[in-house]
């Protein structure tokens, strides 16, 4: 069964076409990128999927199910999780918190028994937090287990919003530029967050710009230029594509 | 918390007058109605400039049931409550949908057509001349006199401090406190947020109007002017000294600004000038309010050791 398809979707800002009649699926299991030069709509293609974006024509089937027009917290529930490109960090919040958030949709969200803090509340918090302290552990996180979101660094939060995805237990993972601005080391340490998110069974679509890294652990990968797809296959099929060389590098091959 | 509860039974031995507990009534009043209001502003990230409309919606609603058609005061209260949920609920859906100044516009225009109204619709309210009411009585009790009813708000805070205490260390209110944070961040967790805005909206309506009833029957006698547009001004004034997120800070705040006026009795015509250097002062040395900026003073102090 595809998990994820994507049917002759596109979207308008005011005549300029951000995705134009895209087409593609992902498989369940796979690390699956989308790549493509500055302006190509990945992020949009993103919003897109995740329901930030109404599209202007087309549609998203996910488990197969249409889901294009629901909201973002509709598509959480269904097991649809991400991060941002710029982040969304609670940043009025501890580190910790910002993880518990995410698990908001497996804890007890009665009002009633939150004002009132009954046991049910208290237990389920408890085994909430200890929840995601594993998880911030396994982002390698450890050290910030106290810290406020507001002091700590982009490297960080970075892995804080991957940590926050996964505690709403998504059957689909969406990364948008999980590396950008991180050095060499930091971005090898996602990588492999990356590779074990995968092996614990969820699917990831990576949007990055880390060449290396995307060759390195993509299953598929799909490239994009103005909002088209240019090319699809395998990270070696991709890499030897004229079109995809030309649209990175400008060469008049 | 317990702090608050020794301060609260404490404060009365310094008391030489009734005058002393009337003024610390409506300091608790006022918190109670702050510390439902900082769930919002605080908490939440949204604004209201139209909380006296609803705490005066209260106030009439339990004047007019207790007056005109014999209900009892607990029973009044509760359907004033009720119906101000309700109305709460029926605006908060399409105007929380605004941000910033938008919304702070709505909500000015909530409390200013409520005000409007209890002025005008004079069959009812009485219009300027106000309304009268008897005394609160329960289950053949009766709430009368300063000290009693001091008695009864300090439990109330005590309990609308724990209520909130609650809801901020829960799932709902780590929700709101994401709204606040990042609306887009929390929806892609599964969190609805515009359904939390509103619930957060109609608890802190429902606290106004609660304290709206009580005032009304503590002092007997209500006129349209208590859910003016200054009133909410006020309350918003109060949170946002005491400091936004901080459910203490807020009932510092109230306690501030309702003694303030009292201390500057003998200097009344320059009273507004201070609370607005006061104010002033507070946004620029202090913007996250006097509690939390005192507390992380404190800290740091400690920690320099």
């Amino acid at each position: 069964m595809t998990l994820l398809k994507v049917e002759n979707l596109s979207k308008e800002f005011g005549g300029v076409h951000a995705v134009e009649d895209l087409t593609f699926s992902v498989e369940p299991g796979h690390i699956h990128s989308i790549i493509g030069p500055n302006g190509a709509g990945k992020t949009t293609l993103f919003n897109l999927i995740t329901g930030v974006y109404t599209p202007s024509a087309g549609r998203v089937l996910f488990q197969d199910r249409l889901v294009s027009g629901l909201k973002p917290y509709e598509l959480a529930a269904m097991g649809m999780s991400r991060t941002f490109q710029n982040l969304q960090i609670f940043f009025n919040m501890q580190a910790i918190e910002n993880v518990m958030v995410g698990a908001h949709l497996h804890l007890n969200r009665g009002f009633l028994s939150s004002f009132l803090r009954l046991p049910a509340v208290v237990r389920g918090d408890r085994e909430c937090r200890a929840r995601c302290t594993e998880l911030m552990e396994f982002v390698g996180l450890a050290k910030y287990l106290d810290a406020d979101a507001a002091s700590m660094p982009y490297g960080a939060l970075k892995r804080l919003e991957i940590a926050r995805a996964l505690a709403a237990k998504p059957k689909m993972l969406l990364l948008d530029e999980p590396a950008a601005g991180l050095n060499a080391t930091e971005s090898r340490e996602i990588d492999e967050v990356i590779k074990r998110v995968a092996a614990s069974g969820i699917t990831v679509v990576l949007v990055e710009h880390d060449m290396k890294m995307v060759m390195g652990i993509s299953d598929h990968i799909t490239a994009l230029d103005y909002g088209r797809k240019l090319a699809e296959g395998t990270p070696a099929e991709v890499r030897a594509n004229p079109d995809v060389v030309k649209a990175y590098l400008g060469a008049h091959a | 918390m317990a702090l608050l509860a020794i301060v609260v039974a404490a404060a009365p031995i310094g008391f030489t007058n009734s005058y002393f507990y009337d003024v610390g009534v409506n300091a608790m009043f006022n918190a109670i109605v702050c510390v439902g209001l900082n769930l919002l502003i605080g908490y939440a990230g949204q604004i209201s400039l139209g909380h006296a409309g609803f705490f005066a919606l209260g106030a009439y609603g339990s004047a007019l049931l207790t007056t005109m058609y014999n209900v009892p005061p607990i029973g009044a209260l509760t359907i004033s409550a009720l119906v101000v949920g309700l109305l709460a609920f029926v605006v908060g859906r399409p105007i929380l949908k605004l941000k910033g100044h938008y919304l702070a516009m709505a909500t000015l225009g909530i409390g200013i057509i409520i005000h409007i109204v209890l002025k005008t619709e004079s069959k009812f309210t009485g219009g300027p001349d106000g309304m009268s009411l008897d005394n609160f009585k329960m289950l053949g009790f009766t709430v009368m006199g300063d000290r009693m009813w001091y008695w009864v708000a300090g439990v109330l805070l005590i309990l609308a401090v724990w209520l909130a205490l609650n809801l901020i260390d829960s799932p709902v209110g780590r929700a709101l406190r994401a709204v606040h944070g990042s609306e887009v961040g929390a929806e892609v967790v599964g969190v609805d947020t515009s359904s939390y805005k509103v619930l957060v909206f109609v608890v802190s309506a429902v606290f106004a109007s609660v304290v709206g009833s009580l005032f009304a029957h503590k002092n007997g006698f209500i006129t349209p002017d208590i859910g003016s547009f200054f009133g909410s001004v006020h309350l918003v004034t109060m949170v946002v000294l005491g400091g936004m997120a901080s459910v203490f800070g807020a009932v510092v705040g109230a306690v501030i600004l309702t003694l303030l006026p009292q201390v500057l009795a003998s200097v009344e015509q320059y009273e507004a000038m201070i609370l607005g250097v006061i104010m002033m002062g507070t946004m620029i040395f202090m913007p996250k309010g006097l509690l939390p900026s005192l507390l992380a003073k404190l800290k740091s102090r400690e920690a320099g050791r």
